[in-house]
C-alpha cells in the first residue's frame, strides 16, 4: 500500500498541452475523486498515473518510487475501464488469474487469490466457469473489479467504471465500491464526469476543468465553499443559481442586475464594496418568506414535483433573469404565481467577476 | 423479405433448382465418365447415365495413372494429391502466418514507416502473380527451387489481402484491451498469443477455407517450376493427361483423377462450414 504523489504533471501532444501542470498528494488508503466535464483531461491524468499515456513532464510517484519511467506492470497498480476490457475467450476465473499467471504465481497461489476475491464480490462458482458475454453488465463490472483485487495493488484506478450501467444499478455499484474501497484500504483514484459519483464516493475530490486544477477538498467543502465559479457552477444538483451582481457601496448588500438586492454578512465583504461580482445562490437556500421580508419576487414559469423535493424555474427582478429553486416536499404551486423568495445571508456566495476566484472576507 | 406469395415461392425454387442444375451437370457427366471404359466413353452418343468399370477407373488413376503407356511416368493420383495437398496447406498456413504477423505489427506498433509499410501491402493487391511471375520464376530457379515444395508454396505466401482482413480483425479489438494486459504485465508476444490469436480463431478459419482452395487450384506456377513427375500437382495431372498430340486421350482415367481432384476443398467446405461462416459475418469481439 502506498500513496501517490504528482508534482507539476504535465501532458501535451505535440503542442497541445492538455494537462497544465497538477500538484496533488494523495494519502496512502485515500480515495480521490477526479471530476470534470467531458475534455478536462481527467481520462489522461488517470492514464498518466497507470503508464498508459507518456508523462510529458512532472513527476508521479507510488509510494516512494518515482514511475515516470515505468512499465504498467511494473507500477503495482490495477485499473478498471469504463467498458471493463474484460478478455472475451477466457473465462471469468481466467479472467481474474491471468494477470497472475503472468507474474509467474504458484498455481496454488493465484486459485486463493481468485477464490478470495470471487467470494469478496459475491461472484458463485457457476459465474467463474462462465465467459464475460454470457454475464449482465453489473457482473461483468464485478469481474473488472475483482481482476483489480486479484493483484493486491498499491493502488486502484478507476476510468468511469460505471458510465455503462444504468441508473439503478449505478447507485448499486457506487455503494459496492465505496464499501469495498474502504474494507480493503487500497489507495484508489476514481475518474468521472458525474458530480453525484464523485461526492458520494470521494473523500476528497479534485475539480479538473481544461487541464487545470480548480479546486481540491473533501465534497462538502467543494460544496460550501467552491474556489472558483466553475466549482460552484459544476458541484451541486441543480446548479448553482449564478447571477451578475454588485457589491454595494457599503459592502454590506449585493446589488442583482435585475434591481433586487440581498443582505451580506454584516462587515464581512467590507473591503469590496462597490466591486463587480457573480453572486452564487443554490437552490436549495431559498426559502419562501411573507411579503415584506422578501428579497426577490419569483414568477413561476415551471414546477417540477420530484416527491421529496419540488424545483421550481422562474424568472425576477427587471432583467427577468431565470432562478431555479428547490423547496423541501410537495408544493402546491402554479405557473404563473409569484413567490416571495429570501435566501439567508451566509449562505451566499460572492466570486470576482473577472477572474472567477471566490471572494473571502 | 417475407413475402408470402405462392407462386413467388414456386417461381424462386424454379430459379433455384436451373441454378443448381447448370453448375451440378458438368460434375455429373464428369462422374459418368470417370465409370465407363474409354470404348464406351467415346461412342456417340454419350453414355448419361453411371456405367459399371467405377472401381477400375478409379484404382488406376489412384495407383498408376496413365502408366507408361501415355509417355508420362508411371505417377498415381495419390502422390499428385499429396503434393497438393502439401502446397494447398503450406500456402493457407504460411498466408496466415505471414499476414496476422504482418497485420499485428501495422495495428499495435508505432514505428517509423509505418503507414508506408503498409500502403505498399495494399498496393500489392492490385499485382496479380502473372505480372511477377517471371521475376520470381527467375529467383526461384536462381535459388535451386525448381520441383521442390518450398519452390510451390514460397513465392505465393505474402497476402495482401489477408494482412488487410487481419488489420479489420485487429482494429475491431478495443484498445482496452490491450491496455488491461500491459497492466497485466503481458508483453507483446504474450497479449498476441493470449488474446489476439484466440480472438481470431474464427476469422482464421475463413480465411483457410479461402486459401486453401485457392493453393489447391494453383495453375500457372505449378506449370511453370515442376518439370519432375513426381513433383507434379494433381491440376496439372489432369491437364497433362489430356495433352497427348494425336493418340486418343483416357478421358476415363481424367475424369476419375479430377473427381478426386475435387474432394478436398470440399471436404475442408463441409467440415469447416459453421466457423467458416461464423468468421465472415461475426462482427462482436
Amino acid at each position: 500500500m502506498a500513496g501517490i504523489n504528482l508534482r507539476g504533471v504535465v501532458k501535451a501532444y505535440g503542442k497541445t498541452q492538455v494537462i497544465h501542470g497538477v500538484d496533488c498528494t494523495i494519502a496512502d488508503g485515500e480515495f480521490l475523486v477526479i471530476v470534470g466535464p467531458s475534455g478536462c483531461g481527467k481520462s489522461t491524468l488517470l492514464r498518466m498515473i497507470a503508464g498508459l499515456e507518456i508523462i510529458t513532464d512532472g513527476e508521479i510517484s507510488i509510494g516512494d518510487r518515482v514511475v515516470n519511467d515505468l512499465e504498467p506492470a511494473e507500477r503495482d497498480i490495477a485499473m478498471v475501464f469504463q467498458n471493463y476490457a474484460l478478455y472475451p475467450h477466457m473465462t471469468v476465473y481466467n479472467n481474474m488469474a491471468y494477470g497472475l499467471k503472468i507474474r509467474g504465481l504458484a498455481k496454488a497461489d493465484i486459485d486463493t487469490r481468485v477464490r478470495k476475491a470471487a467470494e469478496i464480490l459475491a461472484l458463485d462458482d457457476d459465474l467463474l466457469r462462465r465467459t464475460p458475454r454470457q454475464l449482465s453488465g453489473g457482473q461483468r463490472q464485478r469481474v473488472a473489479m475483482g481482476r483489480a483485487i486479484v493483484r493486491q495493488p498499491s493502488a486502484f484506478l478507476f476510468d468511469e467504471p460505471l458510465s455503462n450501467l444504468d441508473a439503478k444499478l449505478r447507485v448499486q455499484m457506487r455503494l459496492e465500491i465505496k464499501k469495498l474501497q474502504q474494507n480493503l484500504g487500497i489507495t484508489s483514484v476514481y475518474v468521472t464526469h458525474d458530480q453525484v459519483e464523485a461526492m458520494t464516493l470521494g473523500h476528497r475530490l479534485m475539480v479538473l476543468n481544461g487541464g487545470v486544477v480548480e479546486q481540491i477538498g473533501a465534497p462538502i467543502e467543494l460544496y460550501e465553499h467552491p474556489a472558483t465559479l466553475f466549482v460552484a457552477g459544476f458541484i451541486g444538483s441543480p446548479a448553482m443559481n449564478l447571477l451578475p451582481a454588485r457589491i454595494g457601496d457599503g459592502g454590506d448588500r449585493v446589488e442583482l442586475s435585475g434591481g433586487d438586492s440581498l443582505a451580506l454578512p454584516p462587515g464581512r465583504f467590507a473591503a469590496h464594496a462597490g466591486q463587480t461580482v457573480t453572486a452564487g445562490l443554490r437552490p436549495e437556500h431559498f426559502e419562501i418568506v411573507t411579503d415584506d421580508q422578501s428579497v426577490a419576487r419569483l414568477a413561476v414559469d415551471v414546477v417540477e414535483q420530484l416527491g421529496a423535493d419540488t424545483l421550481v424555474h422562474g424568472h425576477f427582478g427587471n432583467d427577468r433573469g431565470s432562478l431555479t429553486v428547490r423547496l423541501n416536499g410537495t408544493q402546491n404551486l402554479q405557473a404563473r404565481q409569484v413567490l416571495p423568495m429570501s435566501v439567508r445571508p451566509e449562505l451566499i456566495h460572492l466570486f470576482d467577476a473577472d477572474s472567477g476566484r471566490r471572494l473571502e472576507s | 423479405m417475407v413475402e408470402n406469395r405462392p407462386w413467388l415461392t414456386v417461381a424462386t425454387h424454379v430459379v433455384l433448382v436451373i441454378g443448381v442444375l447448370i453448375v451440378a451437370f458438368p460434375i455429373y457427366v464428369t462422374f459418368v465418365a470417370s465409370t465407363h471404359s474409354l470404348f464406351d466413353l467415346v461412342r456417340i452418343p454419350m453414355p448419361v447415365l453411371p456405367g459399371s468399370h467405377m472401381v477400375e477407373n478409379y484404382l488406376q488413376a489412384i495407383s498408376a495413372g496413365l502408366g507408361e503407356a501415355s509417355g508420362t511416368a508411371a505417377v498415381g493420383a495419390g502422390r499428385m494429391m499429396f503434393n497438393s495437398l502439401v502446397m494447398a496447406l503450406g500456402i493457407a498456413g504460411g498466408k496466415i502466418a505471414i499476414s496476422i504477423i504482418a497485420a499485428f505489427a501495422i495495428v499495435y506498433f508505432r514505428f517509423r514507416f509505418r503507414m508506408v509499410a503498409f500502403w505498399m501491402i495494399f498496393i500489392t493487391l492490385m499485382l496479380p502473380v502473372e505480372v511477377r511471375i517471371l521475376p520470381t520464376y527467375k529467383v526461384v530457379a536462381d535459388l535451386g527451387m525448381l520441383d521442390t515444395y518450398g519452390g510451390l508454396i514460397i513465392p505465393l505466401i505474402a497476402s495482401a489481402t489477408a494482412t488487410f482482413m487481419f488489420r479489420q480483425v485487429f482494429m475491431a479489438v478495443p484498445d482496452e484491451l490491450a491496455e488491461a494486459a500491459r497492466i497485466d504485465g503481458a508483453g507483446p508476444l504474450r497479449f498476441f498469443w493470449d488474446v489476439l490469436l484466440p480472438l481470431s480463431r474464427t476469422n482464421i478459419a475463413a480465411l483457410f477455407v479461402i486459401l486453401f482452395i485457392y493453393g489447391w487450384n494453383q495453375y500457372l506456377w505449378p506449370l511453370l517450376i515442376t518439370t519432375d513427375p513426381e513433383m507434379v500437382t494433381i491440376v496439372i495431372s489432369i491437364n497433362r493427361m489430356l495433352s497427348v498430340g494425336d493418340d486418343q486421350a483416357e478421358w476415363q482415367i481424367a475424369m476419375a483423377t479430377t473427381m478426386l481432384a475435387m474432394l478436398p476443398p470440399v471436404l475442408v467446405v463441409v467440415f469447416m462450414q459453421r466457423l467458416f461462416v461464423k468468421g465472415l459475418v461475426e462482427t462482436e469481439k
